[in-house]
């Protein structure tokens, strides 16, 4: 009864402090809580999001490149991929299908990707998932001037099934380059929560033929998707590709290829948790000279309940605990601002690439953060509790009474 | 009751200097007594007080509660000794100023043998007649009624001994009796002994029982630094 009541009146008291030095322990723990898990869970996303396919096969370059083009439709292609060598690998007895893609437009930066119907027909772009069109619509015919939206995509740009629209040279939106042809939505895809939900698609040749691409390269694609009859025909590949030929690239597989990307940005992962723990260190040293300021207003109160009968342990077990309550406080707080960051995050991460980060995914830094935090303020308050603790009852009562 | 056998308490002054402020040989309060000790302002009464609370450690001598030897205690013993045994009335009242009036008594019990009851702490309050301001702060209230509530404080743990360190001294004439009277009943009461320590000779004159502390306090009355303990 004591022990609470002593902490409440305490942290009423001085309440502006109290809300402040929560409020800085709730960014450091929203901080922390959201670099991990969207640390994480992009990694594990990302890695998990292979479209269906196990590689991707393109022009001599960085797999990586080839990879972020071909699945997550970021980066520019590092270059064409002749008809034959699609042909080749798509008549390998161990490839078990082979969807070639094109790319080089927009439509006001939302890139149009050339595809054949077989993509949407007969991929599981996740286990057990298939592409599917939106009621009203319908896949875009092999020769026609179709399309089909991702769903983010249509969102963003308005599109519906019927609507017209005229690509854009480039994978950056310019005004001054626009196509002549013109092409109908024919259907908006389901959304899929991954890259393909950002793209508009339309058939393979529309790609090839449009007006103003070079002619030369009329038949050539950018870069073959590729799923194997089994992962023992990745090393044979790569050994074909990579090691025994110098024309093209295989990159196989596509989520060890994610997981180096994630490799070489890890130092801003240490770089936002360095900043993290600074918060969070600053946080807890906050509570400390918060406390410990407000110890002087707070003797004769201590020496009050010290003549009461409080026992000096327990002075120190109020100041201690008041001190792990103001982290729980900013603790709970933070779980706010982890939300927020998150969903943001999340926001950002899902216009950029078209991977949706799971929001409500546990992780053990959810707990493990806000217990640290309140042990870290718990020690904080250790100083001042100690001052406390030593407080002189007949002294500090004297000079008044 | 209580017993004080060779009390000694000296003090260092700011120039270096002991200077003794208690030198009781033998004192004593038998149980419910209630007893007046007069003395005059820097003669050691405040610093015997808190030697008997245990708040002071004496430099040698002892005090004894109830045959239970309080000198002789640590100071976590010497803390609950109090909590069970003592209620202490000071004269700034010495009130929790961000507690409300009932929580500053239940405060108070809360470390005593009985714990918190906030039953009996709201009766208390009623029996001085602060029922209708429990939930009222101390600054909320006059100068009367926060004695009341430090009388409250002081006797709602039903001790054994209360001690009332010039309890009337803030107080105006009309005031101060109705305290004291206050302070005599409730302590009449719960059967607690009072030992009040006042220079006020109208607050003396109330108590059957009253004793010079400079007859029972064997040092030489000396001008005292503004800076030191009190006394």
């Amino acid at each position: 009864m004591a022990l609470p009541l002593i902490i409440y009146r305490s942290l009423r008291q001085h309440l502006l402090s109290t809300i402040v030095t929560a409020g800085g322990i709730a960014l450091a723990c929203g901080l922390l809580m959201c670099v991990w898990v969207v640390k994480t869970q992009s990694q594990t996303t990302f890695t998990q999001t292979t479209s269906g396919f196990d590689a991707v096969l393109g022009a001599r370059g960085s797999k990586l490149q080839l990879v972020l083009n071909a699945i997550f439709h970021m980066e520019a292609s590092p270059g064409n991929v002749a008809p034959t060598d699609f042909e080749q690998v798509r008549r390998l007895p161990m490839v078990k299908a082979a969807i070639p893609i094109a790319v080089g437009d927009n439509l006001r930066g939302y890139r149009i990707v050339g595809t054949i119907p077989t993509l949407f027909e007969q991929i599981e772009y996740a286990p057990g998932k298939m592409f599917a069109v939106q009621p009203g619509g319908k896949l875009f015919a092999l020769e026609g001037r179709e399309a089909v939206a991702g769903s983010f995509a249509a969102e963003k740009l308005g599109l519906k099934v019927g609507d017209r629209f005229n690509p854009y040279h480039g994978l950056a939106f310019d005004p001054q380059n626009k196509h002549a042809d013109e092409f109908v939505v024919s259907g908006i895809l389901q959304p899929t929560n991954t890259p393909a939900d950002r793209v508009i698609w339309i058939p393979l040749r529309g790609v090839q033929t449009m007006a103003g691409h070079d002619p030369k390269a009329a038949n050539d694609i950018s870069a073959v998707l590729v799923q194997l009859r089994s992962q023992a025909a990745g090393p044979m590949l790569d050994m074909m590709y990579n090691k025994q030929g110098n024309r093209l690239t295989f990159a196989w597989p596509v989520a060890a290829i994610i997981a180096e990307l994630f490799g070489k940005i890890s130092w801003f992962d240490q770089v936002l948790a360095l900043v993290a723990y600074l918060v969070a260190v600053v946080a807890a040293g906050s509570v400390l000279a918060s406390i410990y300021n407000s110890m002087s207003a707070r003797r004769r109160d201590l020496a009050i309940l010290r003549a009461l009968g409080a026992r000096r342990r327990t002075i120190f077990g109020a100041v201690v605990a008041e001190a792990a309550c103001i982290g729980a406080l900013g603790a709970t707080l933070g779980f706010g601002i982890y939300f927020a960051l998150l969903v943001g995050v999340a926001k950002v991460i899902r216009a950029q690439t078209g991977v949706v980060l799971d929001v409500t995914a546990r992780h053990p830094v959810l707990w493990i953060c806000p217990v640290a935090m309140i042990i870290l303020c718990a020690l904080g308050g250790v100083v001042p509790a100690f001052k406390a603790y030593r407080t002189p009852v007949a002294e500090t009562l004297a000079p008044v009474s | 009751m209580l017993a004080v056998t060779d009390l000694k308490k000296s003090f260092v002054s700011p120039d270096g200097e002991r200077v003794d402020i208690v030198n009781v040989p033998g004192f004593s309060l038998g149980a419910g007594e209630q007893l007046a000790l007069r003395g005059e302002s820097g003669s050691g009464k405040t610093t015997f007080l808190n030697l008997i609370a245990g708040i002071l450690a004496a430099d040698s001598g002892q005090v004894a509660i109830d045959g239970q030897e309080m000198t002789a205690l640590s100071e976590s013993k010497r803390d609950r000794m109090r909590a069970d045994k003592l209620g202490y009335i000071f004269q700034t009242f010495n009130l929790l100023q961000g507690f409300t009036v009932i929580e500053n008594v239940v405060l108070g019990m809360s470390f005593g043998p009985g714990g918190a009851d906030r039953d009996h702490a709201r009766r208390t309050l009623q029996r001085v007649g602060l029922g209708h301001r429990l939930d009222h702060f101390p600054h909320q209230l006059s100068t009367g009624q926060q004695q009341r509530v430090a009388v409250a404080r002081a006797l709602a743990n039903r001790p054994r001994l209360v001690l009332a360190d010039e309890p009337t001294g803030n107080l105006d004439r009309k005031h101060a009796r109705e305290a004291l009277a206050l302070i005599r009943e409730v302590s009449k009461e719960v059967g607690s002994a009072l030992l009040l320590v006042s220079h006020d000779e109208e607050v003396l004159q109330q108590f059957d029982l009253r004793r010079d502390f400079a007859d029972i306090n064997k040092v030489a009355v000396v001008a005292r630094a503004s800076s030191g303990p009190a006394t």
